[in-house]
């Protein structure tokens, strides 16, 4: 079961963009029926060819490479020159920016003691999963942090890094790598090259087991550091929002982009994050207004939310005491 | 990297040129050898700017100063392209200059906010309280002042000395902000649009030079002729007034306390005697190109005749315009008796300062769009007034400031900056602000440029009404000194 849940997990993270994300996304993602033929497909697969309880994917990773379907390949090429068109497929997202960039940004000047007049995160490492094109990863950086981004579609890598390459200033802080969270915190086992934030923005309504994504969190998160994540809640009334509205009534998005079932309410996901080692520290409701293209904050959480966790102390997984620093004491 | 690849072929051509013995040559193969890896593998870098300000006058240096001193922009590399020399000014000269503008009380907290106010006051500038703007084919006046006279209404200052002070307040700033004089730009090259992934998504810069610059925000702040919005090709609304201003410094007969501006319509256009000292004033008198050029022909004495007469004459008045005149000013001091304000005479003139008459054409423009992706318009280059407000520098360093505190915040966001969401934002809050500014100027002039019977009869009685109502005149000065 549990290798179950990860495979699902892989084959969720791999169609991570295929959906690409948002409450409503304005037309785009053609290619999202991809996302839904494609992962049943290969998740039968994977679960006969499914490994070790372990995080290491690679070798089934670089096999799964052979099965995508070039033609699902091509779509995704396609769509992944729209991330950057402000204005088009992807406008909402562009514009989610003006809220996730200030919650980013805030909360994670509240835990920092130094100020660094025009670059308020210098010195900090963000990881942004599923960043796409890097929408995300490039306002973080220019505020000074040190941004990777991840997404397993190498085509919005590639297009991420592109558009980067061009400014002097991000070239030096921001960086992209096709690669998914468990093989990325499968390599991270050094403290120093942990992360002191993880963005997960518009993410985890994609996955299939939450579960081990907030473990691989846990995993390349230093202590005291902060989980951001932006999601849509599960409730009737975001399925009659995000779901019927939004994909059957008004086509903003195309059928079958966003699994009602896979969406999580912020009580769950509190929940799911503090047994893993998280204490949340705030949630706070989005709304998005088609008319005027604009996002902003709201009360409700009954459709989009923000939420802010922060990892505890590491625990030790032998002894249950938490990591001090100190080794364990040696009976002379 | 490059420069260990260097060693080794110098070091070369030096072996070589020893075992032959042709010390001479050993020179040429040094010299050679690191000009050749130069070329081979150093190619510079076309730098990157986060902001070119196109422009040095008032607005743009003012832009410059302001950006760079703004603590959420404190690492952005800002570049300032003027093409005349820099202007350094320690104390004032001795004559006064005769392009003068009227600072607001908003642009003068801007300028503080700079850090060139201080700059300001201390090498020359006069504050006036009061102005008093009336009619020559009537006896309608209207006086503007703040209450009881103790503060200043705004400041009447040389452009040269504004300048100078921005200048001296750019000089303190960090590295990040460059100023290149003696630099003239003579070509833009606008970038794709976003979808053409390939290409720089930058604006390029060519100067005369031949050096090129790389931007990611071009603010064109140059002046009414722009060539920044014409190069854009920026649909723009203008014409020329049949009016050109005749600027000259005037000497009073008599020093007096000196802290009024005085404005007179004439038929052919309103005179204006602007404050600069206890005994010295500014002229800007408005009239017909061949009027203009009379004047500027004229000898001293009949100029200073001319400038006393359009101040104090009232030849211009008809008996029924008096009349009428008279009748509804009694009737409004019947039903408010104690508004009004006592007609006083402006001071009269001896003499002008040598040299200073010049005369400058006079137009009205507005560009329809101030913004494009990657660029901004600033100042004159986005719209062009008439003198009779003193408006024009003030629209000007009110673009200054909105448009400063949107990068600001874009930044704090981090955005670039040149991403048009921002950008549109600052469009849209001064086109809301300049645009009923500027319609109120040209209907002023178009309605004050003619002595026909009924334009005179409403405007005296539109004047004289507004000179009665304190509220409506507190509105008129608070929207002018934003």
């Amino acid at each position: 079961m549990y290798s179950n849940r990860v495979g699902r997990l892989m084959l969720g993270l791999r169609s991570l963009k295929a959906a690409s994300s948002c409450a409503a996304t304005r037309r785009a993602a053609s290619r999202s029926g991809f996302s839904r033929a494609a992962v049943w497909r290969q998740r039968t697969l994977r679960q006969q060819r499914s490994a070790c309880a372990g995080m290491q994917q690679t070798s089934s990773r670089s096999a799964s490479h052979t099965t995508v379907d070039p033609g699902e390949v091509k779509r995704f090429q396609l769509l992944a020159n729209k991330w950057w068109d402000e204005e088009g497929d992807f406008a909402a997202l562009h514009a989610m920016n003006d809220l996730r960039v200030p919650f980013v940004r805030d909360n994670l000047l509240n835990a920092q003691t130094e100020r660094h007049p025009g670059k308020p995160l210098a010195g900090l490492r963000i990881l942004d999963v599923g960043c796409g094109g890097g929408l995300l990863t490039e306002p973080l950086g220019r505020l000074g942090a040190t941004a990777l981004g991840i997404d397993p579609v190498e085509d919005s890598v590639r297009i991420a890094r592109q558009h980067s390459s061009h400014d002097p200033d991000l070239r030096d802080r921001v960086s992209y790598r096709a690669c998914t969270l468990e093989e990325l915190s499968g390599e991270e086992e050094q403290t120093e090259t942990r992360f002191d934030a993880v963005v997960a923005s518009e993410v985890v309504e994609h996955l299939a087991d939450l579960e081990t994504f907030a473990i691989c969190c846990g995993r390349v998160l230093k202590p005291g550091g902060s989980l951001f994540i932006t999601t849509i809640n599960k409730t009737n009334l975001s399925y009659a929002l995000a779901i019927v509205a939004a994909e059957y009534l008004l086509h903003i998005v195309p059928r079958g982009t966003h699994d009602w079932e896979k969406f999580v309410s912020p009580v769950e996901l509190e929940r799911l994050l503090e047994s893993n080692g998280f204490l949340v520290q705030s949630v706070q409701g989005m709304l998005y207004n088609p008319i005027s293209g604009a996002w902003s904050w709201t009360n409700s959480t009954a459709i989009n939310y923000a939420l802010h966790a922060v990892k505890q102390d590491d625990v030790d997984e032998d002894s249950g005491s938490p990591l001090g620093g100190q080794p364990e004491a040696t009976h002379s | 990297m490059h420069k260990l690849t260097k060693v080794p072929l110098t070091l070369n051509g030096l072996g070589r040129c020893f075992i032959t013995e042709k010390h001479l040559s050993a020179v040429n193969i040094i010299r050679r050898g690191l000009v050749g890896s130069e070329n081979g593998r150093d190619s510079p870098k076309t730098e990157v700017y986060d902001v070119i300000i196109s422009g040095g006058g008032m607005v743009g240096s003012a832009m410059a100063c302001s950006l760079g001193m703004d603590p959420n922009l404190a690492e952005k590399k800002i570049l300032l392209l003027e093409a005349g020399h820099k202007k350094i000014m320690d104390r004032a000269p001795d004559t006064y200059s005769t392009r003068v503008s009227s600072i607001s009380p908003g642009s003068a907290t801007l300028l503080s906010g700079i850090g060139a106010w201080e700059h300001v006051t201390r090498m020359r500038c006069k504050p006036y309280k009061r102005m008093q703007v009336w009619d020559a084919c009537s006896d309608a006046l209207i006086t503007f002042d703040k209450e009881d006279l103790l503060d200043e209404m705004a400041y009447i200052v040389e452009n040269d000395i504004v300048v100078a002070a921005i200048t001296r307040q750019l000089d303190s700033l960090p590295e990040n902000v460059q100023v290149k004089y003696k630099s003239k730009v003579v070509e833009y090259t606008w970038p794709m649009p976003h979808h053409a992934a390939e290409s720089i998504p930058w604006v390029k810069v060519t100067l005369a030079s031949g050096e090129t610059l790389q931007t990611k925000l071009l603010i064109g702040a140059d002046g009414p002729n722009s060539m920044v919005r014409q190069k854009l090709g920026i649909p723009t609304v203008k014409w020329n007034y049949d009016q050109s201003a005749v600027v000259a410094v005037l000497h009073l007969s008599e020093p007096t306390e000196n802290n009024v501006a005085w404005q007179r319509f004439l038929p052919t256009g309103p005179i204006a005697m602007l404050p600069l000292s206890d005994t010295e004033s500014s002229l800007v008198w408005s009239t017909g190109h061949r009027l203009a050029e009379e004047l500027l022909e004229l000898d001293e004495e009949s100029f200073v005749d001319a400038v006393n007469s359009a101040f104090w004459s009232n030849e211009n008045q008809s008996d029924l315009i008096e009349t009428a005149g008279a009748l509804f000013r009694g009737a409004l001091s019947a039903i408010m008796p104690s508004a009004g304000s006592p007609r006083q005479l402006p001071p009269s003139v001896a003499g002008i300062g040598p040299k200073s008459r010049v005369m400058f054409p006079l137009g009205i423009g507005h560009a329809s769009e101030y913004i494009r992706h990657r660029v901004a318009l600033i100042g004159d280059a986005a719209h062009r007034v008439h003198p009779l407000a003193g408006q024009g520098a003030n629209l000007g360093f009110g673009d200054v400031a909105c448009l400063t505190q949107l990068l600001s915040q874009a930044a704090f966001n981090g955005k670039d900056l040149g991403a048009i969401q921002h950008l549109l934002e600052y469009e849209t809050e001064r086109q809301r602000h300049n645009l009923p500014m500027m319609t109120a100027i040209d209907l002023m002039k178009r309605l004050y440029s003619t002595n026909a019977a009924p334009a005179v009869l409403l405007r005296t009685f539109g004047l004289q009404a507004t000179n009665m109502l304190p509220t409506l005149k507190e509105q008129i000065m608070a929207y002018a000194s934003k």
